[in-house]
């Protein structure tokens, strides 16, 4: 019998998308033939506009682009312009920066848990994974004042000190978190029909994950034990003591356990920054390398060299050198790397993204192809994806 | 006029007349507090409040719902079939309130409806009469996922209602009545879940895909088909495919408590009756929504297997031990 495949446009409006992401399916009943994600339709052009923007410009921008990890996003931006001019920050505000960061990855991966879940039809799960989301957010509006568009890093430093009763605020999230991870995982860990939907499905092997470039939990639920906060430490990653959780069978089941896991090392991460953070009191939180940071409000004020260091960097930016600049972090959804081209000028002559979103999309074809039409609303959920990083 | 009255044919038609009238608005109250049941449990379990603007504690919550749907703009899609479109929401409704004159709600004869002596039966009917609503609002919406939603609830429901219908067949055994008030009767002293614990699970798990309630709302799974078969559907048309939905679970909840759980029985006076009744639907009720808010979704083949390769051969195992151990009990 002559049989014909049907195609199936899912997106890019369609609930479990996650954005504005379009697949095209062709399917042969409810299985998969062929999918096929196409992007674009969030364009909004940041890599070019970098071009025309001071670096300090540009932070904001990053915000956009994974608008579920925003310092994530900020220190990626900032450690490479800090590599470009040659510069790095003080310990206290690495061990800021790393908190935050870690703080990020935990608010992402609620987001990730929630959506994932809910994508399943656990709906209770969403909404508490969302409870804690909330914590984080509120303690980045304590940080910085704004909830989901931090730019609060800034190249050489911080916008601003950490407020007052701040570590106290972090000591209370990070003491409480474990206990609600359980109560995720008892929900879900070995809930049956949890099992029967994520278990064996969307499949991505060792060998394909690392040939397409997969990174970040996708690559470390396929059985490859890759972290570039252990590989290519930063911030001073490799002075703080933490478990890389990696699964073999490269499920969705197993994404799904390595970022739960990852949430636990998240807190232990935390609480050792923050105990860092206690021991070493106030102090700066910039550079005091007024060419390319700013100088204190109170000495533009009384010195009349700061004030013409105040005045070249509001009015045209700092200079870095002729040359180029490549810096990723492990970012909570995989490698996210910055990349500037200098000629020289206070302008990037090139900003290129490496964002962790676009490269993983691409296993989707080979986690869907040959299964059924509700696995791809799995696998997608259990890629983790944001499209705002994925067009930039 | 005094003539026409006392004619006992009279009586019956206009005494029945009543008990519909009284069930139909009790059970329009009912069901409007049973969602607002359903959203207050869901708001706890969420860790939120759920709703509580509307009057004290939210209780006047129903009412807006209702009016809000009532004012909202009724849309029909170009080339949807238009008889049909409107009459599916209607048989979403009529067939879970068709189960209700069956169910003997208390001891007198004046809280059942009409004892019809195939009760049973009745309620299996409309049951099965409850996917032509599903089938028929998705085809005739002429949408790609409201089609798939109603192809889908088809197969499920079909496939479910022979193990939901063998599941009640072990209670028939040991009643020896289709009657369902004879069913109450016979569990006087022991309730049947006492001797038919396989087939009272076997009948809950059916219950919920029947109902199409989670875990097995696949029918309207809003992750893949957007909202399956009403995607199409607004205004009060879609509110009587929820009222449908709603009504569906209390009456498969009170078929449960009257073939299972000794209906009306209970401790105290007769006078009681009622109030064991409605407190044991409670329960089950509580079950049916605390168990939405938990779990996750079936993808549809494994609903599919769990139907017909574990609850089929389940309810037919649970017929030939109930015959065996009837038949070994008279023998003896």
């Amino acid at each position: 019998m002559r049989t014909e495949t049907m195609t199936l446009n899912m997106g890019p409006q369609h609930p479990s998308t996650h954005g504005v992401l379009r697949v095209a399916l062709e399917l042969d009943g409810e299985t998969v033939v062929k999918a096929r994600p196409i992007v674009g339709y969030l364009h909004t052009g940041m890599e070019k506009q970098a071009e025309y923007k001071t670096y300090t410009q540009s932070i904001p921008q990053t915000d956009r682009m994974d608008y579920l990890a925003p310092m994530s996003n900020n220190l990626a931006f900032c450690l490479a312009a800090e590599k470009l001019l040659g510069i790095e920050v003080p310990p206290r505000v690495q061990a800021i920066r790393v908190l935050l960061t870690e703080l990020t990855r935990i608010s992402s991966h609620c987001m990730w848990l929630g959506t994932h879940a809910l994508d399943i039809g656990a709906m209770t799960v969403f909404f508490w994974a969302f409870r804690e989301r909330e914590k984080v957010l509120s303690i980045y509006e304590h940080v910085c004042g704004a909830r989901l568009t931090a730019s609060y890093f800034r190249v050489g430093g911080l916008a601003m000190d950490i407020p007052e009763g701040f570590l106290d605020r972090c000591r209370t999230f990070v003491d409480e978190m474990p206990a609600h991870v359980d109560e995720y995982e008892a929900m879900l860990t070995k809930n049956p029909i949890w099992l029967a939907r994520t278990r064996g499905v969307a499949i991505l092997s060792a060998r394909d994950a690392v040939a397409l470039g997969a990174t970040g939990p996708i690559l470390r639920g396929s059985g490859v034990q890759y972290d570039l906060r252990k590989a290519q430490p930063y911030s001073g990653y490799e002075t703080y003591d933490f478990e890389i959780p990696v699964r073999t069978s490269g499920d969705a089941y197993d994404r799904y356990l390595v970022r739960v896991e990852e949430m636990r090392q998240a807190t232990r991460i935390c609480d050792q920054a923050i105990r860092r953070l206690e021991e070493l009191g106030p102090g700066d939180y910039r550079l005091r390398d007024f060419k390319y940071v700013l100088p204190p409000k109170e000495e533009v004020k009384t010195s009349m060299e700061a004030l013409i260091h105040h005045f070249k960097i509001v009015a045209h930016g700092f200079f870095p050198p002729v040359g180029e600049a490549y810096q990723a972090i492990e970012a909570p959804k995989g490698e996210l790397g910055f990349y500037f081209v200098s000629d020289g000028t206070p302008r990037p002559w090139r900003m290129k993204v490496r964002s962790p979103s676009f490269v993983n999309m691409q296993t989707l074809s080979v986690m869907v192809e040959g299964r059924l039409v509700a696995d791809v609303i799995t696998a997608i959920g259990s890629l983790d994806i944001v499209l705002g990083e994925i067009d930039r | 006029m005094t003539q026409i009255w006392s004619n006992p044919d009279v009586q019956f038609v206009v005494w029945a007349l009543v008990k519909i009238v009284v069930i139909l608005f009790a059970m329009l109250g009912v069901v409007s507090y049973l969602i607002y049941a359903e959203r207050k449990i869901a708001g706890h379990i969420q860790a939120r409040t759920g709703p509580n603007r509307v009057g004290p504690l939210g209780l006047f919550q129903p009412i807006a719902d209702v009016l809000k749907l009532f004012f909202k703009e009724e849309f029909m899609p170009a080339e949807a079939n238009k008889v049909i479109f409107h009459i599916a929401p209607i048989l979403a409704v009529v067939p879970a309130l068709v189960t209700f004159s069956v169910v003997p709600f208390g001891p007198s004869p004046a809280l059942v409806v009409t004892d019809v002596n195939v009760g049973l039966l009745l309620f299996l009917a409309m049951s099965s009469l409850g996917v032509y609503a599903i089938t028929l609002g998705g085809w005739s919406s002429n949408n790609k996922y409201a089609l798939l939603g109603g192809m889908r609830s088809s197969a499920q429901m079909i496939s479910y209602e022979l193990a939901m219908g063998l599941s009640t067949i072990g209670v028939l055994i040991l009643a020896g009545s289709l009657s369902l008030s004879s069913i109450v009767a016979a569990q006087s002293h022991w309730w049947f879940v006492v001797f038919q614990p396989l087939a009272f699970i076997i009948f809950m798990l059916t219950a919920f895909a029947e109902t199409n309630r989670a875990p097995f709302d696949l029918p309207e799974a809003e992750a893949e088909l957007v909202a399956g078969f009403h995607t199409e559907y607004s205004s009060m048309k879609f509110g009587m495919f929820f009222l449908g939905e709603f009504m569906n679970v209390i009456a498969i909840c009170a078929i449960a408590v009257t073939l299972f759980l000794g209906g009306w029985n209970g401790p105290g006076p007769p006078g009681l009756g009622m109030l064991w009744f409605v407190l044991k639907l409670s329960v089950l009720l509580f079950c049916f929504i605390w168990v939405r808010w938990t779990f996750p979704r079936l993808r549809y083949d494994q609903l599919m297997n769990l139907g017909w390769k574990v609850l089929l051969p389940a309810a037919l195992l649970n017929i030939v031990l109930t015959a065996v151990a009837v038949y070994w009990g008279s023998h003896r």
